[in-house]
């Protein structure tokens, strides 16, 4: 028989650092970010463009340190409804499922679309492991062309949402391919300097583990067509932890999972789920993502290392 | 008796060795277990099947860049199975996290 009180102590643990959702407002064309807190009020009432980061739910996985994926992503969007009247859209930056299974997109899509919120997708590899991802790109990605990438714009703001995570190479980072870079240079070709631009891909842009392939092979040349604007917020996923870097125009961003912490990199053997979470370490946590400003000209610099091994 | 099977069991050898063929063609195991293939390099004799377990908290895949290899997603204790018939140097790598490789050496 489950030992309920345990099982309900473990899932209030796990929210502590897997229920937040990262806040973002678009002021003057330049984004600012914040970790979403369980007790924050709404402090966006300001006119400003807002919207909010979630990234790995891994809708699927059920072992420590988290046994109930789909409850810390319901206590993520908890969150994020109490900011729904000034956050405009949703974005997932991908690993939706674990296993790519219909069952997981299922719950993940009816926990995600309680919140009632434009959402947008990118897909993490572990949402495109059954036949070339159709199942994903048809349920979460419909009106992209064929490679899942695709832009919209949003009150000012040009999105753009790649695809990193197909086509891998042995020894390799993640990969967008000759084929998607030419559709980013055209995407961007024509557009004023001025034009905000965020960019959406589950495995960061920036090289943040060689070893552990957290890093995109051929991202130098996508940056190169986005170094003239004079604003581009690069948010990702994939290493469930967050890390911010800021390298000219360029600010990058990785996002915490809403299911299990992953250990920073060279603090663990290798980059699987911290099983063992202690309290003191959790409240650590909690302190080290506040208010993030980004602004442009800002020297090279990580500025956020918040999750120790 | 077992003077007589050990003596049995030599001769085969002996003849298998003779007329070229593998010695034994069973199965050899490789675990994936914290993100990597143990052994990482495993030399077998043609005909051996080779039989990958997960035994990581995450889903790997084995999968060799010509498509020789391509197992489905490995979940925790999952297996994957294939049987080496063709001598040579198979690479592979896990899909998911493309740092994971290995090498299955077929003489």
């Amino acid at each position: 028989m489950l030992d309920v009180s345990e099982g309900r102590r473990d899932a209030l643990k796990c929210m502590l650092w897997g229920g937040a959702g990262v806040l973002w407002t678009v002021a003057g064309g330049v984004p600012k970010s914040r970790v979403l807190a369980p007790a924050m009020a709404d402090e966006t009432g300001d006119g400003n463009f807002s919207f909010v980061q979630i990234s790995d739910s891994h809708i699927g996985f059920a072992k420590s340190p988290n046994m109930d994926t789909p409850g810390t992503l319901r206590a993520a969007m908890d969150q994020v409804r109490r900011v729904r009247d000034s956050a405009r859209l949703l974005i997932h930056t991908g690993d939706v499922s674990h296993l790519s299974h219909d069952a997981q997109f299922d719950t993940a899509a009816q926990i995600i679309g309680e919140a009632g919120l434009e959402t947008h997708y990118v897909p993490g590899e572990h949402d495109v492991l059954v036949d070339d991802g159709k199942n994903f790109f048809a349920r979460f990605a419909s009106g992209a062309p064929h490679g899942g990438w695709y832009s919209f714009d949003h009150r000012g703001v040009h999105f753009i949402a790649l695809n990193n995570v197909q086509n891998l190479k042995a020894g390799g980072l993640g990969n967008l391919g000759a084929e998607q870079l030419e559709w980013l240079e055209r995407d961007l070709r024509g557009r004023s300097a001025s034009t905000p631009i965020v960019v959406l891909a589950h495995v960061p842009l920036w090289t943040v583990s060689q070893e552990w392939g957290w890093g995109t092979a051929d991202a130098s040349l996508a940056l190169t067509y986005l170094r003239r604007f004079g604003s581009v917020t690069v948010l990702n996923g994939h290493i469930h932890q967050v890390m911010q870097k800021v390298e000219g125009s360029v600010a990058f961003h990785t996002a915490r999972s809403t299911a299990f912490p992953q250990p920073a990199p060279g603090a663990a053997a290798s980059p699987g789920p911290i099983k063992d979470v202690p309290a003191g370490k959790l409240r650590s946590l909690l302190g080290v993502t506040a208010v993030r400003r980004v602004q442009a000209s800002t020297r090279l610099a990580i500025i956020d290392t918040p999750l120790g091994g | 008796m077992t003077m007589r099977s050990n003596r049995i069991g030599l001769l085969t050898a002996l003849l298998l060795a003779s007329t070229g063929m593998p010695a034994y063609a069973g199965e050899q195991a490789v675990i994936i277990d914290n993100f990597a293939f143990q052994p990482a390099q495993l030399t077998v004799d043609a005909g051996t099947t080779v039989v990958w377990t997960n035994r990581d908290d995450i889903p790997h895949t084995v999968a060799s860049g010509d498509s020789t290899l391509r197992s489905p997603p490995l979940d925790t204790g999952d297996v994957f199975r294939f049987a080496f018939t063709q001598k040579g140097t198979y690479r592979y790598f896990c899909t998911l996290h493309p740092h994971m490789q290995g090498t299955v050496i077929v003489r």
